[in-house]
């Protein structure tokens, strides 16, 4: 020990050589993401103060402070003289949609993933194939061919109709992803549970089911995110101001470049975002488990 | 429960069995382990009486019930997986309750028989854990309690101690010899440790290829190998092969001829033959009926025995030696064998060229043998 104490005072240069050393790659790496997450940092903190500042010396620097931009949130926005709805009403409304896609998607998801990861049908590595086919279709070019269906089903203008085109979209890459899933749990675990006096479709309900949650949860995410930002299609199949969602509000509010109002765009920007915030705060955890992938086995 | 298979046969692939016309029979509270190498068809056999397969030809009894469309949770079975299987969501305890609850046992009821299940399994206080917080060995014994705790028919067990250290497999085949005596349930082992199915099964069903080549008790697969595959198969280490020709009552082996046991072996329909002798039986010395001339090739020392593996004009053959001998390589040996220790098995065909005796028709009374 004496000798150790000893000598780190002659080799104190050294010693903080080789701190410096060892701590290089974390500075270089920290330094590097820093200087390219900054422009995004600056977006957002430019969207905070613009919300909230009067008016912006240079376009950067907030002059007085005021709330005057969020009045939305408690009254009815005019625009070009017409009376916008309310807010709530397109919250709402977004709420509604990225919900009932959430839910469409994982119902339809953990049953089609099961089946493909664990039913021999004929055609089953065909619809593997078809539904990757269909991942990769653009959903623009479908718009027109949807329009007619949706006319034709008299789902034109209908927050339901545009869920089950999001949904029919978006099911073919929710079911790859969960059948990857089911994929990992163990044949035993069900044939156990078969003999444990289960049906097949209980063993899927009690014992598999808990087993791919992880999944369940991602997709979840996934899903009502994708539904919370849709635009194109709600922009292309809803008319009637009664089905706003958000995105397209704040695309009534932008329609003309010359009568934007910016401070009130950020700030409506800004209560766009709020709910995702929040959504990922809560949800972070299972999201970061399903990166990591797989199911915690026992 | 009595448990029959009738010319079984499974495919995957619609081209190749997997199983081959399988027959087998299990007496009621019988041991029976199905034993052979990987991918012999051991486990699609024991899957098939679970239920979870079906044969594509061929009937399966249980107690004269046919019963090849009846639904794995209706065929009162219990079984430990390799894997062990247990539900990585549920604690211990709600996994032993699991299948008394899929059969609407009441709760007061249910939580008194994963206790006593636990109890017999010995695994008193970690009934609240997730599996994943047991070693191996716990989780097996999670894994028998559940199988055990409806009382089922037939106990169904996949190669259990695979994932077991060797200390901790001993001790768990005391174990699960112990239950089934206690129980008297009728069991199934599947299983490629030989030493496993020899000191629990009551008879063993040596399987190869998707059939079963000999079923028999473990003494008499040791002592009456039907063919060199079971020779060669069963017994550590294993049995020691020369090839001869027959000369009249007598087999040449090498430049030398030795006369055989006529009342043991039907040497009328060979010409070439091989002879097996099993390494427990050779000694050092000409102390024995058929002696050889031999050289060392290498000596292994075991603690408390010293293998020696010698060249006798061109066969490999090994034995056991004293542990205190000291021997060179290359150095020239005697050893023999006694007439009694010999087995016989045709070249071509591989069969056992031993007569069949009188003692071996009485077993098949109570076991039926077949092959």
């Amino acid at each position: 020990m004496e000798s150790v104490e000893k000598s780190i005072p002659g080799l104190s240069g050294n010693v903080l050589l080789y701190k410096l050393k060892r701590r290089l790659p974390y500075i270089v790496s920290y330094g590097v993401l820093a200087i390219t997450t900054l422009p995004v940092i600056f977006m957002y903190l430019w969207l905070i103060i613009q919300s909230f500042a009067g008016k912006m010396k240079y376009g950067l620097i907030p002059q007085d402070f005021t709330l005057e931009n969020w009045e939305f949130l408690w009254t009815n926005l005019i625009y070009k003289g017409i009376e916008l709805p309310s807010i709530w009403l397109a919250t709402g409304n977004s709420l509604l949609f990225a919900g009932t896609l959430t839910l469409f998607e994982v119902l339809i998801g953990i049953m089609a993933g099961y089946a493909l990861s664990r039913l021999s049908f004929p055609g089953r590595e065909n619809i593997l194939k078809l539904t990757m086919i269909l991942h990769a279709f653009p959903s623009i070019a479908l718009l027109i061919a949807t329009f007619y269906i949706l006319k034709f089903l008299g789902l034109y203008d209908s927050l339901f109709g545009v869920v089950l085109v999001k949904t029919a979209l978006q099911i073919p890459m929710t079911t790859w992803i969960i059948k990857g899933f089911f994929d990992d749990v163990p044949w035993d675990l069900e044939w156990s549970g078969l003999i444990d006096g289960c049906s097949r479709l209980k063993v899927w309900f009690r014992i598999v089911l808990p087993q791919v949650k992880p999944g369940i949860a991602a997709v979840s995410i996934f899903s009502f995110l994708s539904g919370w930002s849709e635009f194109l299609l709600l922009y292309t199949f809803i008319i009637s101001q009664d089905n706003v969602t958000l995105a397209s509000f704040l695309q009534l509010l932008t329609s003309d470049p010359n009568q934007v109002s910016y401070g009130v765009l950020c700030a409506i920007s800004l209560f766009y975002l709020l709910p995702v915030l929040v959504f990922f705060i809560f949800t972070q955890k299972s999201f970061m488990q399903a990166n990591v992938g797989g199911v915690k086995r026992a | 429960m009595k448990i029959e298979l009738r010319n079984i046969s499974k495919s995957f692939d619609k081209k190749s069995n997997v199983i081959e016309k399988m027959n087998l029979k299990i007496n009621d509270g019988e041991f029976v382990a199905l034993l052979g190498p990987s991918g012999c068809g051991k486990t699609t056999t024991m899957l098939m009486i679970a239920g979870i397969y079906k044969p594509d030809s061929g009937d399966i009894y249980f107690d004269d019930q046919k019963v090849n469309h009846l639904e794995p949770k209706d065929r009162h079975i219990g079984m430990v997986f390799q894997s062990y299987a247990l539900y990585p969501h549920m604690t211990v305890l709600e996994n032993i309750c699991f299948p008394l609850k899929q059969q609407k046992i009441p709760k007061r009821e249910r939580l008194q028989r994963a206790k006593e299940a636990a109890e017999m399994v010995r695994l008193g206080d970690l009934l609240e854990r997730k599996p994943s917080e047991l070693s191996g060995g716990q989780q097996q014994r999670v894994a028998l309690a559940r199988a055990i705790v409806k009382r089922p028919k037939l106990l169904l067990l996949d190669e259990p101690m695979s994932n077991l250290d060797a200390g901790l497999r001993i001790e768990m085949r005391a174990e699960i010899s112990r239950l089934q005596k206690e129980l008297g349930i009728t069991t199934i082992l599947v299983t490629h440790d030989q030493e496993e199915a020899m000191t629990l099964a009551d008879r063993i069903a040596l399987m190869k290829d998707g059939k079963i080549v000999q079923y028999d008790t473990p003494m008499k697969l040791y002592h009456e190998p039907v063919n060199i595959e079971v020779a060669k198969f069963i017994g550590t280490p294993p049995m020691n092969f020369m090839e001869g020709t027959v000369v009249g009552n007598q087999v040449q082996i090498g430049e030398r001829t030795y006369p055989m046991d006529e009342g043991k072996f039907d040497l009328t329909g060979s010409n070439e033959v091989i002879l097996g002798v099993r390494p427990h039986d050779i000694r050092l010395g000409w102390t024995g009926d058929i002696r050889f001339y031999g050289h060392v090739r290498y000596v292994e020392t075991f603690g408390h025995s010293k293998m020696i593996h010698a060249d006798m004009a061109g066969n490999r053959i090994q034995f056991f030696a004293e542990p205190h001998l000291s021997i060179d390589t290359g150095a020239g040996i005697q050893f023999s064998f006694n007439l009694s220790a010999i087995h016989l098995f045709d070249k071509e065909t591989g069969k056992s060229l031993r007569k069949p005796g009188p003692e071996r028709t009485e077993m098949s009374v109570g076991g039926a043998a077949s092959y």
